[in-house]
């Protein structure tokens, strides 16, 4: 556990980039700082392995102060992990991972398995490993700087805006890519970032920031998005609050309908609006009319259980007929939830 | 010092009734003695034998660069034969080319040339390559031709970047013409051999001032071009 | 071409304390002394004002005095004030004009390092001086080899125009050719010298192949 109490940070020309900031960051949990510029997120981080230090209150590394403790030895038990990743241009990449194995003393067979190991943990191609970071894409270096975090396997990994500098695709691959591997490592995580789609997406605990370093508020992403503390964390929320905070409703409850489908070849006949058009092995192909007129129309579709209920609503925006195709993990269609059914959902959700 | 100076039997203008004279007298009787070793005279030498390696570089090295930047292929092997140019010592070089042009300021003028385009075509290559791509795409865009466009886009965003080489070019140039003193052919540096030759520190002293002044107005001079060509620049650092 | 027959064919220049290998030694002696002698002065204070970022004034100073100076001009001064008992009074003003090249590259390469990996050595706990020989020196290698290479040439050549002031070395034939009017020696000595030169810039471009990491130069291919 990460503790902050009462933390400042002047600097001599008096400007306070942090502000008594107390607040904990849980073992085994991503706590997300949030802000825009100027809020001392980065300070706030960077005070955590001493490359700043506190010039008020305590920073405590499980109940230790991390005053006490010598720098260099601080940040070889932390992962760091910045935005451009900062590999080492005249490293190969395996030798990039090991870096901090190496400064441990580790033997050099060990450090090499590790580092390979480390590169498929974080989906690359081992054969990789025998690269320099300058043949890399952007996206593969950022997985290179989380292995290199990795490495001497840390309980806590410090993280810097490091996913702002690729593209939205990579960004959100790089996204899932660490909710995986931190559903099986459990480490202490402070994620930085000025984007709070991805705080909301990957906190367990967002601590949003204003300028001049205050804490304005710490919560879960749900209470966040529902009950913002006051209006700087409802306008840096942004938009869509109401359509954002559906992620967090699940979809486990909804009533599904299974008579509402139809095999391939259907003529017409039901006296239902809109019928799901199914193939031979039970994926969906598209919705009909009721009368079997015009062909198989778009659809969209959700896993009920795992997807949230704006998976859910977004299927069915998708689709004329207004439902939303449930599919299970191999994608066959496992009923569909109806307007009715989504409303009902929707209202529950509400008055939550 | 005094007894020496008098054995080695220096020429009469060094000497004085009593003992040899200070640094101030000796300059003010050798100034302008209306004969070709006088320090005005040798100062005038060394401004022409530092300046047209200097202007004839820039001429020389921008279609040089200019085609370097247009056929990307000639870059290398240009920049390749200007950097061993580059690397070969000047003394030496006089020496070779005195069989061709004899003992006169063109066998000093000609490799000072040489080195300044070493020095410059890379400056231009940069300069040119400093354009940004969106302005350049955009000048197109706008229905420049090729010409106007690298007369009123690329070369005046590239100035400050060969202007930088020409500094260089002008500082090196101005210390190297002291060079070709050896040859007989060194402007001011023909006050270092002749105080080799007769032990006297004086002139050294003039000599090396006046040279590291020359460079100092040279450069001085071409920041203040700077300032005036590229008005620009100044602005973005001041905002 | 008779100049050079007349040179390199007579067996008197081949051998004795003015002949070409004593001569083309003493060259390489006196060149290689500046240049080490320089480097363990600039170096170190490259890196120290490059790694720091205190003292940058002294490199600007610096850079732009040493092209300003007129070599012959420090090496006549040095000798008329020291006198020509030693190689000293030569070999200081050799590497007064050495170091500016050195310095300025090494400061500059250090301080081109990316902040970001700087800031990343800092944060996986290398301590100052791991990062300085691990991640500034190696990222900065070839700029400080530049250095090094611009100074050798400065060296080589200096060291010829010092034969004037007495110093042996390859520039003796030259000089003392040029003083008797005997071309051969003259034509000889430059061609040996020019040569001298090339092969101390291939070297150092060998050198800059095999110590600069391939991550640096870019110089492997993506497979």
């Amino acid at each position: 556990m990460i503790t902050f109490d009462s933390v400042t940070k002047r600097y001599p020309d008096g400007t306070v980039a942090v502000d008594h900031l107390s607040l904990e960051a849980p073992t085994g949990e991503v706590t997300v700082f949030v802000g825009p510029s100027g809020c001392g997120k980065t300070t706030s981080l960077r005070m955590i392995n001493r490359m700043i230090d506190a010039t008020e209150g305590e920073i405590l590394l499980d109940g230790r102060p991390v005053r006490e403790i010598d720098p260099p030895t601080l940040r070889r038990g932390i992962g760091y992990v910045i935005q451009q990743a900062g590999l080492f241009p005249h490293k190969k990449i395996v030798d990039n991972i090991a870096t901090v194995p190496h400064l441990l003393g580790w033997d050099r067979g060990k450090a090499r398995a590790r580092a390979m190991e480390l590169l498929e943990r974080v989906g690359l191609d081992p054969a990789m490993g025998e690269r320099y970071p300058f043949q890399l894409s952007g996206g593969q270096q950022q997985r290179v700087g989380v292995a290199r975090a990795l490495a001497a396997d840390p309980p806590v990994l410090l993280m810097d805006e490091p996913f702002s500098a690729v593209d939205p695709i990579v960004r959100t691959s790089l996204q899932d890519e660490l909710l995986r591997l931190q559903a099986e490592l459990n480490k202490t995580i402070v994620f930085v970032t000025h984007d709070i789609d991805e705080a909301i997406k990957l906190g367990d605990r967002v601590a949003v920031l204003r300028v001049g370093g205050r804490l304005a508020q710490l919560a879960d992403p749900k209470t966040l998005l529902s009950e913002p503390a006051d209006d700087f964390v409802r306008e840096f929320l942004g938009r869509d609050r109401g359509i954002r905070r559906l992620q967090f409703v699940s979809t486990e409850g909804l009533r599904l309908r299974t008579d509402l489908t139809v095999p391939e070849g259907y003529e017409g006949g039901r006296s239902e609006p809109w019928l799901l058009v199914v193939t031979k092995d039970g994926r969906p192909l598209g919705w009909i009319a009721g009368d079997g007129r015009g062909g198989p129309e778009p659809y969209g579709t959700f896993r009920p259980g795992q997807d949230s209920m704006r998976a859910a609503l977004d299927a069915a925006l998708l689709s004329p007929s207004g439902c939303a195709v449930a599919v299970d993990e191999e994608g066959k269609v496992a009923g569909v939830a109806t307007r009715e059914a989504l409303d009902a959902a929707l209202a529950e959700a509400a008055d939550a | 010092m005094r007894d020496a100076l008098l054995a080695d039997g220096p020429p009469a203008i060094w000497l004085v009734a009593d003992g040899p004279p200070t640094i101030w007298e000796w300059i003010a009787r050798n100034w302008d003695t209306g004969r070709g070793g006088s320090i005005k005279n040798l100062l005038g030498d060394h401004l022409v034998m530092s300046l047209v390696p200097i202007v004839a570089g820039l001429a020389l090295a921008l279609p040089l660069g200019l085609a370097s930047v247009r056929w990307r292929w000639l870059y290398q092997p240009t920049a390749g034969l200007f950097n061993v140019i580059y690397a070969l010592p000047s003394l030496p070089v006089f020496m070779l080319l005195i069989s061709v042009t004899g003992l006169s300021k063109t066998t000093v003028i000609i490799p000072l040339t040489f080195y300044a385009i070493a020095v410059l075509i890379p400056a231009v290559v940069d300069g040119l390559g400093s354009v940004p791509d969106h302005v350049r795409q955009s000048a197109v865009a706008m229905g420049f031709t090729p010409l106007r466009r690298l007369l009123r886009v690329e070369l005046p965003i590239a100035t400050p970047v060969v202007l930088a080489g020409l500094r260089v070019v002008a500082v090196s140039s101005i210390s190297l013409v002291s060079v070709g003193a050896v040859i007989g052919e060194g402007g001011l540096g023909m006050l270092f051999t002749r105080a080799y030759q007769n032990p006297f520190l004086p002139p050294v002293i003039v000599g090396i001032v006046l040279i590291v002044a020359l460079a100092l107005v040279a450069d001085a001079l071409l920041v203040l071009a700077q300032r005036l060509l590229t008005p620009w620049v100044r602005a973005r650092r001041a905002s | 071409m008779n100049w050079l027959t007349g040179f390199f064919g007579d067996p008197a220049n081949w051998s004795g304390p003015g002949g070409i290998p004593a001569r083309l030694l003493e060259h390489v002696e006196f060149s290689a002394l500046a240049l080490v002698l320089a480097m363990l002065l600039a170096v170190p204070l490259g890196l120290l004002i490059g790694h720091t970022g205190r003292g940058a004034l002294l490199v600007v100073v610096s850079a732009n005095l040493s092209r300003a100076l007129p070599t012959l001009g420090l090496l006549v001064m040095f000798v008329l004030l020291l006198g020509t008992a030693s190689i000293w009074p030569v070999i200081i003003p050799l590497v007064l004009l050495a170091v500016p090249p050195i310095l300025v590259n090494t400061y500059e390469g250090v301080r081109g390092v990316d902040p970001e990996l700087r800031d990343a050595a800092y944060g996986m706990g290398l301590r100052g001086g791991q990062v300085l020989g691990r991640v500034l020196v190696p990222v900065a290698l070839p700029l400080i080899l530049l250095g090094l290479r611009l100074s050798a040439i400065q060296v080589v050549a200096t060291t010829t125009v010092a034969a004037y002031t007495g110093l042996g070395g390859l520039g003796r034939f030259v000089i003392d050719g040029f003083a008797t009017k005997d071309y051969a020696s003259v034509v000889g000595g430059s061609v040996l010298i020019v040569l001298f030169a090339l092969v101390v810039q291939i070297g150092f471009t060998l050198v800059q192949r095999t110590t600069v990491s391939p991550g640096v130069s870019q110089r492997v291919r993506s497979r």
